[in-house]
């Protein structure tokens, strides 16, 4: 059953009819309801498209934490034969909200890295909800190492609310982690790409989105603070976060005109959590096209095309 | 006639050298409530003569002090795209960068400037807190390449001193693609092999932290700032529970590893001049009778000179 976000409740209603009387049918075989349930789920199908035509930047966030919107483990699922995770950072702990290790793309050995949200309580509890602490930065910072060594590309799918500010976190140096991972993603000698699937909240997404290729799906969001977080700070009402949401230009469509991603990665209509294979598909492809895009550069082209992708960055604004 | 007449003194001699009589001439300490005489707390470098504590000072007042005979020569910081996302919340932001420019008579949060520490020649970078909280965007991003560009090519260490809330808001994702911009600022001084000093100053907060400050080869800290990924009340909204006293201070950073000293202010000038010395493989400084500098930076002093009368004329 899906789970619908607030402003699809006119659709809820559609489809819910749609279903009871499909229902009431498999109950009372003497009911033909054919023709009534077709005539709501186009009537549904329609209103979907209409709603997810043009959604606003507040509407996107939900969508892009919609809790069945696929997750790393099914890109990494789907996309990746081989895959063998690789855990901790040597040094205190593995961080379940990063996920990383060894996979093959397309027949080719690669390393992947993610965060991971949940799917459930549980599994949401023990991936902290994909907010990482220093040891996930850690873990990730050794693999792409590790990935610079052998001359293996980095894939990195970004879904994070955020690094987690908690206080054993801090302790151990959440902003230390984070800076060197910025640098080790600015450092590797291999090609790196990096998919905003969901959430790319700030810079627990910037240390694994610091790539020479940068894709998001349509839907996802990007951002240097939550809209609440910005509505509490600049409106003083977290209530205000559709202004901030809109404010903040944190959509795909946004930041490509401003130049900060390369790629909008379509999703299927009413988001990638109402046909799954289709936006993992569609993700499949991006990657391909943005590894084929670097393929033939040397390891100290690839450092420097993308130490001169950032410095570029900013240097346009968006159109008045 | 006295080589010092060359020089063409900063900006900010030319403001206090004005005869007007300030409209506080007492201060009071935020931390003890100590009355301090004006010229008594800035010949301290903001500093309470009283408990210690330490106050914001602005870049320019730092580096007065800092700089050997206070001189020092701006570095041009390359001109951003002003309102980049034409951002509105209750203020537009064109409107809250010309509060913050007159508020400090500063066009930005950071100033760059090149000059001599114990007669050692370093570029040094500073961020201003009373500008917009110091925030970081396109402009703190462009000063710190500068800054850095500047040292590579001079071959000189970088020191920087860092104070702001975070990231602006304002400038949305291009603030945050300055944690990026940043990172290769510092990766340029390193592949030059040049030290790069990061003093911690309060408050030095988020992606500021999550960046640039946290990448030196030396972390010193002033006392008691604040310095943090994540801010206190944050973390206790999210855990639930009372911080423990001093969280997140200098002090209890430098007992978790990720500093190497907290330094007094008044005590960093020389603590400067004695690391830089140390890692540029100099003799250690000498005190007392100073030669004329090279007249290479007696030029460099000297190209600020239309700019600087300019700017006096004009007042
Ligand atoms: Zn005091």
């Amino acid at each position: 059953m899906t789970q619908y976000l607030d402003f699809e409740k006119p659709l809820a209603e559609i489809e819910g009819k749609a279903e009871e009387l499909r229902a009431l049918a498999r109950a009372n075989e003497e009911m033909d309801v054919a023709d009534e349930a077709a005539a709501l789920d186009a009537k549904a199908a329609q209103l979907l498209t209409d709603l997810y035509k043009d959604l606003t930047p507040w509407r996107k966030c939900q969508v892009a934490r919609h809790p069945e919107r696929p997750h790393c483990q099914d890109y990494i699922k789907a996309l990746f034969d081989e895959y063998t995770p690789l855990a901790g950072d040597r040094n205190f702990a593995d961080d379940h909200a990063v996920m990383g290790g060894l996979a093959r793309f397309e027949g080719r050995p690669v390393m992947v890295i993610g965060h991971e949200k949940g799917s459930d309580t549980k599994s949401r509890i023990e991936r902290n909800f994909g907010m990482a602490r220093p040891e996930g930065y850690r873990k990730a910072i050794r693999l792409m190492e590790m990935a610079g060594k052998f001359g293996l590309p980095v894939i990195t799918l970004v879904d994070t609310p955020g690094a987690y500010p908690g206080k054993g976190a801090e302790e151990r140096g959440q902003s230390e982690a984070i800076a060197r991972a910025t640098e080790a993603c600015l450092q590797i000698g291999v090609p790196l790409v990096s998919v905003v699937i969901g959430e790319g909240g700030s810079g627990g997404a910037v240390a694994f989105a610091t790539a020479n290729r940068v894709a998001m799906l349509e839907h996802s969001i990007y951002s240097v603070i939550s809209p609440e977080g910005c509505a509490s700070i600049l409106w003083k009402d977290a209530e205000k976060m559709r202004e901030a949401a809109e404010a903040l230009r944190i959509t795909a469509q946004n930041l490509n005109e401003l130049g900060v991603i390369d790629t909008i990665i379509t999703e299927p209509t009413g988001g990638a959590h109402r046909d799954s294979p289709a936006a993992i598909q569609a993700v499949k492809v991006a990657i391909q096209e943005m590894l084929e895009d670097l393929d033939g550069l040397k390891p100290a082209e690839l450092v420097k095309d993308r130490r001169q992708k950032f410095l570029d960055m900013g240097a346009k604004g968006l159109a008045a | 006639m006295n080589w010092i007449t060359n020089y063409v003194r900063p900006r900010i001699n030319s403001i206090f050298s004005r005869r007007e009589v300030p409209e506080n001439l007492w201060h009071k300490c935020s931390e003890c409530g100590t009355m301090l005489f004006h010229r008594e707390l800035s010949d301290n470098l903001n500093v309470c003569t009283s408990c210690d504590h330490h106050m914001a000072i602005t870049p320019r007042a730092r580096f007065e002090a800092l700089f050997d005979g206070g001189i020092f020569t701006e570095v041009a910081v390359p001109e951003p795209v002003a309102d980049p996302l034409k951002f509105r919340d209750q203020k537009k932001y064109p409107d809250r960068m010309k509060a913050a420019q007159k508020k400090t008579g500063e066009e930005e949060a950071m100033l760059v400037a090149c000059g001599e520490i114990g007669r050692t020649p370093i570029v040094a970078t500073a961020q201003d807190f009373s500008f917009m909280g110091g925030s970081m965007g396109m402009y703190v991003g462009n000063a710190i390449i500068a800054a850095a560009q500047e040292a590579v090519k001079l071959k000189r260490p970088l020191v920087l001193f860092s104070a702001a809330g975070g990231a602006r808001m304002q400038e949305g994702i291009l603030s945050l693609m300055q944690m990026p911009r940043t990172t290769v600022a510092v990766q340029m001084l390193k592949e030059a092999g040049l030290p790069y000093i990061v003093v911690l100053t309060h408050p030095t907060t988020g992606g500021v932290t999550a960046s640039y400050a946290m990448l030196g080869d030396v972390h010193i800290s002033e006392p008691n700032a604040l310095i943090c990924f994540a801010g206190p009340r944050v973390i206790e909204q999210t855990i639930r529970e009372k911080l423990p006293e001093g969280f997140q201070r200098a002090e209890y950073l430098l007992d978790h590893g990720m500093l190497d000293r907290v330094t007094p202010r008044t005590k960093m000038r020389q603590e400067l001049i004695t690391i830089t010395r140390m890692l540029l493989g100099l003799p250690p400084q000498v005190v007392g009778d100073l030669p004329a500098p090279a007249p290479e930076e007696q030029n460099a002093a000297e190209e600020v000179a239309p700019d600087a009368s300019s700017e006096e004329a004009a007042e």
